[in-house]
């Protein structure tokens, strides 16, 4: 049970901002321009970072709803996801998205663990500062949902046909829920 | 030296809200919310609050910048000195320990949080909205300090730099200046 009244079995981050509207906006502001706004990475790369890091962080509820967005948003290429989650480097992620989720990785322990080498590794493999912001700013993002959505204790559901759910609306964008039921 | 181009009169947190406007504007928002907004915590109350987490997560810039919010609005200095060294000792109130000690767990991880801490801060007058913000703040902050210093932004070492961010923050809140930056530049 959450540790405050949200209406029960509402999943994850949707109780709570259903609980504090006037907070959740900003957070689902922050999701569309961040995962869907203009990037050089894909929306498909970013909500992998997203699920890499929430993963890295024992969130199941963020990990398995960011994993589902991801693999819609791969289509065709949707086993990456689950390779990356299994072992990152022994995945079939390209190299420079290799060096990009290492550099999340960093960020999800604590922010000076980046170095100018594991910063130097991306550029080299052709990350640009653009991607490189964006890599800090997804991870340090879910650094805060993960720890929003764990630390209230909020309703993590066990069914996987649940996310799969979840992840194909992901898919399509976040927009602040009006209402306990998804539309 | 940062890791993408920043502005050099913008050292900290600015110089990266200014880099990425359109991902600032959210953060902004939540954060006026969260520490200047309606609350029945005070604002002095949700500074330390971001001050603990920051020092727990190593990074001198938000820790100096906070503690020097919290002063200010505080209108003392032991207070922010002694929650960071020990919270259960520090000069708060028994609700003020008991949400400062949930904001500690959060900082370590959001499954870190337990019951017997949440029963502890009802027990002591914390109402669910207290709590939440208080898990959110520290959840915030735990953005705040990787984006900091994740991309390695300057941290000034000039105390008088911190006194008037202080008394920029408290005057302007954490909404982007009407006029931007350009007038911090030497």
């Amino acid at each position: 049970m959450a540790h405050i009244k949200v209406e029960e079995n509402i999943p994850g981050i949707r109780s709570l901002v259903l609980f504090r509207p006037e907070t959740g906006k900003p957070l689902y502001d922050l999701a569309q321009v961040l995962l869907r706004g203009p990037s050089s990475l894909s929306e498909a790369e970013r909500e992998l970072i997203a699920a890499y890091v929430s993963y890295r962080n024992e969130c199941i509820f963020c990990m398995s709803s960011h994993a589902a967005a991801a693999r819609c948003l791969y289509g065709p290429d949707k086993n990456l996801v689950d390779e990356v989650l299994h072992d990152m480097q022994q995945s079939g992620a390209s190299d420079k998205l290799k060096a990009l989720l290492h550099i999340a990785g960093k960020v999800q322990v604590l922010g000076r663990e980046v170095t100018p080498e594991d910063i130097a590794a991306a550029r080299m493999l052709g990350a640009d500062d653009r991607e490189i912001h964006d890599t800090v700013l997804i991870a340090a993002a879910f650094s805060m949902f993960n720890r929003y959505v764990d630390g209230l204790a909020s309703f993590t559901p066990t069914d996987p046909a649940v996310y799969e759910a979840m992840g194909e609306r992901m898919a399509k964008g976040y927009v602040l829920p009006a209402s306990p039921e998804p539309k | 030296m940062p890791y993408i181009p920043l502005e050099q009169h913008l050292p900290g947190i600015t110089g990266l809200l200014e880099y990425s406007k359109e991902t600032a504007a959210p953060i902004r928002e939540l954060t006026q919310i969260l520490l200047r907004g309606p609350s029945t915590l005070t604002e002095g109350e949700r500074e330390l609050i971001a001050t603990v987490v920051s020092h727990r997560n190593q990074c001198t810039f938000c820790t100096t910048a906070h503690t020097a919010a919290a002063n200010i609005l505080l209108g003392e200095e032991e207070t922010s000195a002694r929650v960071k060294q020990d919270i259960i000792t520090a000069p708060v109130s028994e609700k003020m320990k008991a949400l400062l000690t949930i904001a500690a767990q959060v900082q370590q991880s959001g499954k870190s949080v337990t019951t017997e801490s949440v029963q502890k801060a009802k027990e002591a007058g914390a109402t669910d909205i207290e709590i939440h913000d208080t898990v959110l703040i520290a959840a915030l902050f735990c953005l705040y300090n990787r984006y900091v210093d994740g991309l390695a932004t300057v941290t000034p070492t000039d105390p008088a730099f911190y006194k008037g961010l202080g008394e920029r923050l408290n005057n302007n809140g954490y909404n982007r200046l009407p006029q931007g930056y350009e007038h911090l530049k030497k």
